[in-house]
């Protein structure tokens, strides 16, 4: 039988029952919207942790350190000789500058700086912090969303960006209990933005540019570098307040005060690792941390892999994401088998809905048998109403799964709003699921449509056309 | 038309046996005949004698326990599912006593059906259809399904849909049993009118004699599946 002729036939058999046909479909819809509704709730899960996790600047980037220096999660259990280990140097940095798809390096400064605020007309207070560098490219950062204030003028300008739980600080409010709570009023804000505040701080001098000294008498240290640390004293203006720390604050120790990373490599600040550093032999300056941005993400790999070579440690969050994405598997396929289960008890209705048929037009398939259908035509035909139901009810399944997360995702950001979260889209149906769920309840409709479709086939034309 | 002496259908110790719990039904017991190209058969006998498990076998909706039977030449026992699909479809027409349209089919999308499962193609079906409809006496009404029409005008149909697909061989089981003497005699003239200007094979089974005797030129008597007897007829007997 043709094509068109096959699809006219089902069709119309399927209006001649439209009442029973439409309840089968729907039971599928829903089989469907179960399915769908489940998977685009794990979906949009995995694609919120990976954007919040992508924002935070930490999937283009690899935090390198030297190999005895142990920092971070990645701890080399090859521990090797101190002394053989490669210094985490300006030397390392210009190298690491020309891997290929490396956008920036830069160092992750983090020192702690002493401050000077006094608000209007108060008198100026003493307050400790951990200061940190930020490169210009984290100006996409989530953190920057509720940015109060401006970013930076420029990467080498004395502008700092403080943390509102510094802000209430500087402010002498008392800490908010939760995070949500720590945004600073508009009256505030209005107190500390504009403001100058003081950074006092150890600055390093002398031969921190790696310079060794000269042998002395006694023949001893030959190779090492000395320098003096210096206190000094650097005005800051406060342009922008930011309630969380850039990068999900996995960068290191928490800092709460910012300032532009050339500026603040400018100042010199004594930080920890200088004092390990001046056992040993280095070009330039020394860092405790070195970040790479690549281009992107995919590039990560490659890039760790190349600096692993040059024999430094590395670590990077795509190592922790591969632990997420597995959680995030699993969580998709449990969701799935539990929407395919709606499924299932559909099917059956597509069974009960063909094998009804089947018996209610067992005279028509005697007919049809004896003016020339084959057994195939007539599988063919209630193959064609199942795989009708089943495109028809997928359909329909998929309007409502996305439906019903556009509904459940509006309702679930009210309350979000309500409790100063910002909104966010958890729900998300991708292409690939719309075109899953399609094919996958035609697949089951025909899968159960297989059963009815060859007792209809098998009829005796004969037995059929007795039958009243 | 004369039949030209070749056999359009020819049985050779043809058996059909049902099992009905413990017992054999011998539905057709060794029944051998030929019937001849164009020729207008009748199977007579009474209830049970076996006459529409023949008609059902010459069909080929049902297959014989053994036996042969050939259609031009060709054993049916021996086609497969789908070569009798398509031997039902192409080489013989059937009509029914009860008329067997589809009830949720217009009278046009009946006589069409048969020419869905030859594949034939759309503006030739247009054709077709017409054609059997003139065939038939059929114009009017067409659109209307069979529940709103005469039985005449469904058996009429139920012959339009047989002639559709140009069968050698027209099969008509009791096709007069539902319908007024007057409705009957016009569609048994229909009848005899495609075997005498086509020269199409019929096959006819009845009960009634008269009926027979009327239009068959051949009588063949059936009685507890054998063949009794049969013989040659003269139509335009009195019914």
């Amino acid at each position: 039988m043709k094509a068109y002729d096959l699809f006219e036939l089902a069709g119309r058999n399927l209006r001649e029952a439209v009442l029973r046909n439409s309840l089968t479909t729907a039971g599928i819809g829903v089989g469907v919207a179960s399915l769908v509704a489940m998977l685009s709730l794990g979906v949009g899960l995995q694609k919120l942790a990976a954007r919040q996790l992508g924002r935070s600047g930490l999937f283009d980037s690899i935090v390198v350190t030297s190999r005895q220096d142990f920092r971070g999660s990645q701890r080399p259990r090859e521990v090797e000789n101190p002394g053989d280990s490669k210094a985490l140097d300006d030397g390392a940095r210009k190298r690491f500058e020309t891997i290929p798809n490396v956008v920036e390096v830069y160092p992750d400064v983090r020192a702690v700086g002493e401050f000077h605020f006094g608000s209007t007309g108060q008198p100026a207070e003493t307050h400790f912090a951990m200061v940190a560098g930020l490169s210009p490219s984290v100006r996409g950062d989530e953190a920057f969303d509720e940015l109060q204030g401006s970013f930076f003028s420029g990467s080498d300008v004395p502008e700092v960006i403080v943390l509102s739980d510094f802000g209430r600080e500087l402010l002498g409010l008392p800490p908010a209990p939760r995070i949500s709570d720590q945004k600073l009023s508009p009256q505030e804000v209005h107190r500390i933005l504009g403001q100058e505040i003081v950074l006092r701080y150890a600055q390093r001098q002398g031969s921190g540019d790696g310079k060794p000294l000269p042998v002395s008498a006694d023949g001893s240290a030959p190779g090492a570098m000395t320098f003096s640390v210096v206190q000094k004293e650097q005005k800051l203006k406060i342009v922008g307040i930011i309630n969380a720390e850039p990068y999900g604050g996995m960068r290191g120790n928490r800092a709460r005060v910012f300032l532009p990373i050339e500026f603040v490599e400018s100042l010199n600040m004594m930080q920890q690792s200088d004092l390990r550093n001046m056992m040993r032999s280095v070009e330039g300056r020394s860092y405790i941390a070195l970040v790479v941005r690549v281009n992107k993400s995919r590039d990560v790999g490659k890039v760790e892999d190349f600096i692993k070579k040059e024999g430094f440690a590395t670590f990077s969050i795509l190592d922790a994401s591969k632990g997420l994405t597995r959680f995030f598997t699993f969580l998709d396929l449990f969701l799935g088998i539990f929407g395919s289960l709606a499924l299932a008890v559909a099917s059956l209705g597509i069974v009960n809905t063909l094998v009804m048929a089947t018996m209610e037009r067992r005279r028509e398939i005697g007919i049809m048998k004896a003016i020339g259908a084959s057994d195939i035509d007539v599988k063919q035909i209630f193959f064609v109403e199942a795989g009708a139901m089943g495109l028809l009810g997928g359909a329909l399944g998929v309007t409502v799964g996305w439906m019903i997360g556009r509904i459940i995702n509006f309702g679930t950001n009210i309350y979000l709003q309500r409790q100063d979260i910002k909104p966010e889209n958890f729900w998300y149906v991708p292409w690939w699921l719309v075109l899953s769920g399609l094919i996958f309840s035609v697949i089951m409709s025909l899968l159960s449509g297989h059963y009815p479709a060859s007792r209809a086939a098998k009829l005796d034309p004969v037995e059929a056309l007795r039958h009243d | 038309m004369i039949s030209n002496g070749e056999d359009a259908v020819r049985t050779e110790s043809l058996v059909r046996h049902y099992k009905l719990g413990h017992s054999i039904i011998r539905a057709v017991d060794g029944v051998s005949l030929e019937i001849k190209k164009g020729d207008f058969a009748a199977l007579l006998g009474s209830s049970g004698s076996g006459k529409s498990t023949l008609m059902n076998l010459i069909a080929g909706l049902d297959r014989p326990t053994s036996g042969s039977i050939s259609v031009d030449g060709q054993n049916l026992a021996q086609f497969k599912s789908a070569h009798l699909a398509q031997y039902r479809r192409h080489t013989v027409g059937m009509v029914f006593q009860s008329f067997n349209l589809v009830p949720t089919m217009t009278l046009i999308e009946n006589v069409e059906l048969p020419m869905r499962f030859a594949e034939v193609d759309r503006g030739e079906r247009t054709k077709r259809v017409q054609e059997a409809l003139n065939q038939v006496g059929l114009s009017g009404r067409v659109e209307h399904r069979p529940s709103e029409m005469s039985g005449g005008e469904q058996q009429r149909a139920a012959l339009a849909r047989a002639l559709v697909n140009r069968p050698k061989i027209l099969l008509a089981d009791e096709p007069t049993g539902n319908l007024d003497s007057r409705t009957g005699s016009e569609i048994m003239d229909l009848i005899q009118d495609l075997n005498r200007t086509l020269g199409m094979t019929v096959i006819m089974v009845t009960h009634e004699r008269a009926l027979a005797e009327r239009y068959a030129r051949r009588m063949i008597y059936l009685g507890d599946g054998k063949l009794l007897s049969e013989m040659a007829n003269a139509p335009g007997g009195v019914q």
